[in-house]
């Protein structure tokens, strides 16, 4: 059976972004020197939308971001049942000496900011690397990842999974919690 | 489909077509990494892959060396000149010694074609065929045909014609399998002295001459005269060759329209290619050598996710 429980609806998640958005204003001032990053392909959803409500925020356009396709640098590829099929890659710009804000929708066990991190370091030497993200899911952590920005916080076991939908490719905005015996 | 429906890349032949948009889908990828400024990724930091080549190879040994490295695979190298196969080795035993230090994937090069799918047979690695005599040669075609794809954005449709030495070329034939499973029409223009007994069961015909071939096609992919395959005379001399079938400038401009050319190289400048031509715009012959290591790092990244812990 799979039972299923609706975490942040659309308004939450509107509210949560929104409440991201100003921490990171209060953090990044104009954002003279950062710049945004979603790992593909969930967390350039979400990174979308934190623009978007930047600029209108801000009322500006100046927004330095990429999205960043993780693939090549996972720890799982022959782990795996079929190969990890990669996302694109836009990253054309230099993350030399720049804060950067890495978003992705769940923060699990860690692995796959590892490899974003990884992944970052093609692009140039960061000044700093902070992590958003919109679920964490803690006491599940793998490697000694923790994030700066969180939507919200849940326990779940590791039966559980967490499901963030966005309006683009769902339907609608929510997170759910999926349970499957 | 996110997984090849092979367990090696023995030949085009065995390929279906989503085999190969699966492995030009992830060649964009690879395309965009090795123009990073760090090109390297680690993908495949735990495989072991081994060069074997039974022939001399410059371009595609370097290719394969390159492709596996940015990956981060462990490579040995082996080139028969210099081994234990001229003290009278067999092509097994020689693979099973080699197998024997854990190698994962064998990238091999052979003068006698079948010899990939025998080893494919007998030994437990991923085999990739980088050329086995006359027969297939996988990864060039794929590359030729992943340029046609960058140039005009895909390649059915697409009129190519594959001009020279046909009879011997291990590319000609990988190519009309490649571009004619992506739906790309392809004839082929030389000496019919140089043309196999089976072009029609590949569904292909053949030019005499050569304007006629360039007047009708997209793409004119010009071959090596493989002097070192030829047993007799197939021509009466290069020179003749040159005058008849070499693409020059002044055949190129006689033309109603502009064609791409391409070369899998190495170029033997003035016989089958002439240098203007060779180094003119609308040549992309150094494309083909970028696009060539991108191709190369998806085969093995898409064979490796098959090799299991």
């Amino acid at each position: 059976m799979i039972e299923e429980r609706q975490i942040l609806n659309q308004k939450d998640i509107q509210i949560t972004i929104e409440r991201l958005c100003q921490q990171l204003i209060e953090h990044h001032g104009d954002f003279k020197n950062t710049v945004i990053v979603g790992v593909q392909p969930r967390g350039t959803f979400l990174s979308n939308r934190i623009i978007a409500k930047l600029k209108q925020l801000l009322k500006t356009t100046n927004f330095e971001s990429g999205s960043l396709d993780i693939s090549f640098y996972r720890d799982d590829l022959r782990r795996r049942d079929e190969p990890i099929v990669p996302e694109v890659m836009d990253m054309n710009l230099s993350l030399e000496d720049k804060t950067v804000i890495l978003v992705d929708d769940v923060l699990f066990t860690g692995r796959s900011i590892r490899s974003a991190i990884d992944a970052l370091m093609a692009f140039g030497r960061p000044k700093s690397v902070e992590l958003l993200t919109l679920i964490d899911r803690r006491f599940s952590r793998d490697v000694p990842i923790q994030p700066n920005y969180v939507g919200r916080t849940i326990d779940a076991i590791g039966s559980e999974r967490v499901i963030v939908e966005w309006k683009e490719v769902n339907g609608k905005d929510r997170v759910l919690m999926v349970k499957s015996d | 489909m996110s997984n090849l429906s092979v367990d090696h890349l023995l030949g085009i032949k065995y390929l279906i077509k989503s085999d190969i948009d699966l492995i030009f889908k992830t060649a964009d990828n690879f395309k965009k990494i090795i123009n990073q400024p760090i090109k390297k990724v680690p993908s495949l930091r735990d495989i072991t892959i081994a060069n074997l080549f039974f022939e001399n190879s410059t371009r595609t040994k370097l290719s394969f060396e390159l492709a596996e490295k940015r990956l981060s695979a462990d490579v040995i190298n082996f080139a028969s000149a210099s081994s234990s196969v001229t003290k009278g080795e067999t092509l097994l035993d020689t693979v099973n010694n080699i197998l024997a230090m854990k190698v994962d994937i064998v990238v091999m090069r052979h003068p006698n074609p079948g010899a990939s799918v025998f080893l494919s047979r007998n030994i437990d690695a991923k085999i990739v065929n980088a050329g086995d005599g006359t027969h297939e040669h996988p990864t060039q075609a794929l590359l030729d045909a992943y340029s046609i794809r960058e140039k005009y954005g895909e390649v059915v449709g697409k009129k190519i014609v594959i001009v020279g030495d046909i009879l011997h070329s291990r590319v000609a034939l990988s190519n009309i399998y490649c571009l004619q499973k992506l739906g790309a029409e392809v004839k082929v223009c030389g000496p019919s002295s140089l043309m196999p007994k089976h072009l029609d069961a590949l569904g292909v015909t053949h030019f005499s001459d050569l304007k006629e071939a360039l007047e009708w096609c997209d793409v004119a992919n010009v071959l090596r005269i493989q002097l070192e395959r030829q047993d007799v005379s197939y021509f009466p001399s290069l020179r003749e060759y040159a005058m008849v079938y070499g693409v020059n400038k002044e055949v190129l401009d006689g033309l109603g329209k502009e064609i791409t050319i391409m070369h899998p190289g190495p170029i033997n400048r003035g016989v089958e290619l002439s240098s203007d031509v060779a180094d003119s715009k609308h040549a992309i012959i150094l494309d083909q050598v970028e696009n060539g290591v991108a191709i190369r790092m998806a085969v093995l990244y898409l064979l490796a996710g098959k090799i299991k812990n």
